[in-house]
């Protein structure tokens, strides 16, 4: 039986010839992922099953990035359990503050994913790997806890969606912008219980940086993961990154697909996700005169070193409005590293941008700049529901760094086109 | 297993930043959760939620973040059941792995209004409107995870697997 390239990955790890859509599975996990929020809820169920260590100490990754540095004092004591856990079970992929990034920029980079790989996280973005051609989906508390005492977690095998693109890119069209005109032609629930399979030349056009944003939100259409295939970019990355062996698998030439959607990357406009779903896309010659409050770049969609390149590109030589604030966050401590020798944080500053550590912090609305009501926001992020980043009345609009730069500098929902300089 | 509450109803794609606000997410304690519960879109949920009532949703409920704090906020605040026409795959993984019984029927979601009596037989899967004098049928869940249903959760599952 012909199988699509997640199906082959699951056959794998489940030790199985051939899997087909439906079939329930148990499969043999690579890696075990959890964060601040979710690992506390997980240690409390990993205490109640009848194991007195994990499956491999070196195969569960710890990392406090939502309301770290903490918070408040709860979230102190969230971290707290985490880092007592980490210490008890001596796990070794645990990123204090200081070392850590968000989770999915931080995982790919210290090179624990690798592509053939299947992983579960506590946490519904860790489908960002696909990007890696990894199988690997967000899980809740209690199958993180599972995972951790017995190294399985069971799947049903998925059907695909196969997103066949063409065409190149213009020049401010990136990654975020491919994703969110993919959720707005298909819906937040377009791709639900489904993969979302990447095809066609159109993908030697995106950067590995592309790829992780636009697997980043493939959560965002409902799908359980979204996937890559690997070329010569995902072996480079991997090689730089990683020791881990990697397997390469392909999707077979007559896999069943559900349907097959095709973009034109040629065609795509810089893009917008209005309040209060990712799938409500229009393009930057939509967008009418949004007057915003605050920008927002960074979060594990748009903080890595490519995204804060572009943005100070825009921003280099520039103001932000008088009335914005802007705040930038690079995802990880390597790539705030980065952006300080390539000088990308003096031309934020100088452009009037506060520049944070590491965190989630503003993306779930949980501190480094919260909305106040009737507050407009543009940010880099992956979800812009009801109250997501703060007062019930806010608003937040999701769009790519070129765009949040753009409006940044313009005080209101503006294309990077209007300050290109070449 | 037979239920009894009333409907209490909300539309398409409820995602779980308004089950439970991030806000809320520096605790895990059940009850603190329950009291934020639906808050930014139904501010009276938690007081006119009734033990045994049944929460009725729309396409896709639970979508967004895997934050098992959301089925936990609903349990915890007194609902027996969640109805909705499709669930996000993450909070239909939660919900059955913490014990919150959900059922997937398009037809009685759309049917159901807010405040009709409703008595669920889990087992069966059947849904009766006693308000409106008419019986849904559920897509019953595959035997392994009724087994888990069965179990008290996930990892009651694995405890009794040893
Ligand atoms: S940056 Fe936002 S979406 Fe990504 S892991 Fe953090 S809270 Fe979740």
């Amino acid at each position: 039986m012909a199988m699509t390239m997640t199906q082959k990955i699951l056959a794998r790890g489940a030790a199985l010839d051939s899997v087909t859509a439906g079939q329930l599975i148990k499969v043999k996990l690579d890696l075990v992922l959890g964060n601040d929020i979710t690992s506390p809820v997980a240690i409390k169920e990993f205490e109640k099953i009848s194991v007195t260590n994990v499956f491999d100490k070196t195969k569960i990754a710890l990392v406090p990035d939502h309301f770290t540095p903490n918070k408040d004092i709860k979230s102190a004591q969230q971290c707290k359990a985490v880092r007592d856990f980490a210490h008890k079970h001596d796990i070794e992929n645990y990123f204090e503050v200081g070392q850590m990034g968000i989770e999915h920029a931080l995982l790919p980079e210290k090179g624990l994913v690798v592509s053939g790989d299947v992983v579960i996280g506590a946490d519904s973005h860790t489908c960002t790997y696909g990007a890696l051609g990894a199988f690997s989906t967000g899980v809740g508390s209690t199958d993180m806890a599972v995972g951790m005492a017995t190294g399985e977690c069971w799947f049903k095998v998925p059907e695909a969606i196969r997103v066949e693109l063409v065409g190149k890119p213009g020049k401010w069209v990136s990654g975020k912008d491919v994703i969110l005109h993919l959720i707005g032609l298909i819906g937040v629930d377009g791709a639900l219980y489904q993969s979302l399979e990447f095809a066609g030349e159109g993908l030697a056009a995106l950067s590995m940086d592309d790829r992780f944003t636009i697997a980043n939100m493939a959560i965002e259409a409902g799908a359980k993961n979204g996937i890559f295939p690997v070329d010569d970019k995902t072996i480079s990355y991997i090689e730089a990154h990683s020791k881990k062996p990697y397997t390469v698998f392909e999707p077979d030439a007559d896999a069943q697909y559900v349907k097959t959607v095709t973009i034109d990357l040629s065609k795509l406009r810089p893009t917008v996700s209005f309040p209060h779903l990712p799938s409500n896309a229009r393009t930057i010659d939509e967008v009418g005169d949004i007057k915003i409050d605050q920008v927002v770049i960074g979060s594990c969609t748009n903080g890595r070193i490519e995204d804060l390149r572009i943005a100070a590109d825009i921003l280099n030589g520039r103001r932000v409005a008088s009335h914005i604030r802007t705040i930038v966050i690079p995802a990880t401590q390597k790539i705030y590293l980065q952006a300080m020798e390539e000088g990308l944080l003096k031309i934020f500053i100088d452009a009037g941008c506060a520049v944070s550590t590491p965190t989630c912090g503003p993306c779930l609305g949980g501190h480094m700049g919260i909305l106040a009501a009737g507050e407009r926001c543009v940010a880099t992020t992956n979800r812009n529901f009801i109250g997501r980043m703060g007062d019930v009345k806010s608003e937040v609009y999701l769009a790519s760094p070129a765009v949040a730069a753009a409006s940044a500098i313009a005080g209101k929902i503006a294309s990077p086109e209007a300050f290109d300089i070449a | 297993m037979i239920l009894n509450g009333n409907a209490i109803k909300y539309g398409d794609n409820i995602d779980t930043d308004v089950i439970i606000p991030a806000r809320y997410l520096n605790t895990s304690d059940p009850g603190e959760l329950a009291a934020h519960c639906m808050e930014d879109i139904d501010k009276d949920f938690p007081a006119k939620c009734k033990p045994g009532d049944v929460m009725i949703g729309g396409l896709n409920f639970g979508c967004g973040s895997s934050r098992e704090h959301a089925p936990i906020a609903i349990k915890a605040a007194g609902i027996s059941c969640v109805i909705a026409k499709t669930f996000a795959r993450i909070f239909f993984r939660n919900a059955i792995n913490i014990g919150l019984p959900i059922l997937e029927c398009a037809e009685a979601a759309a049917d159901i209004d807010e405040g009709d009596a409703l008595r669920v037989d889990l087992s069966a899967g059947s849904i009766e409107n006693v308000t409106k004098g008419k019986v849904y049928t559920a897509a019953p869940f595959p035997e392994f995870m009724q087994k888990i249903i069965a179990s008290g959760g996930l990892v009651a599952y694995t405890k009794s697997r040893g």
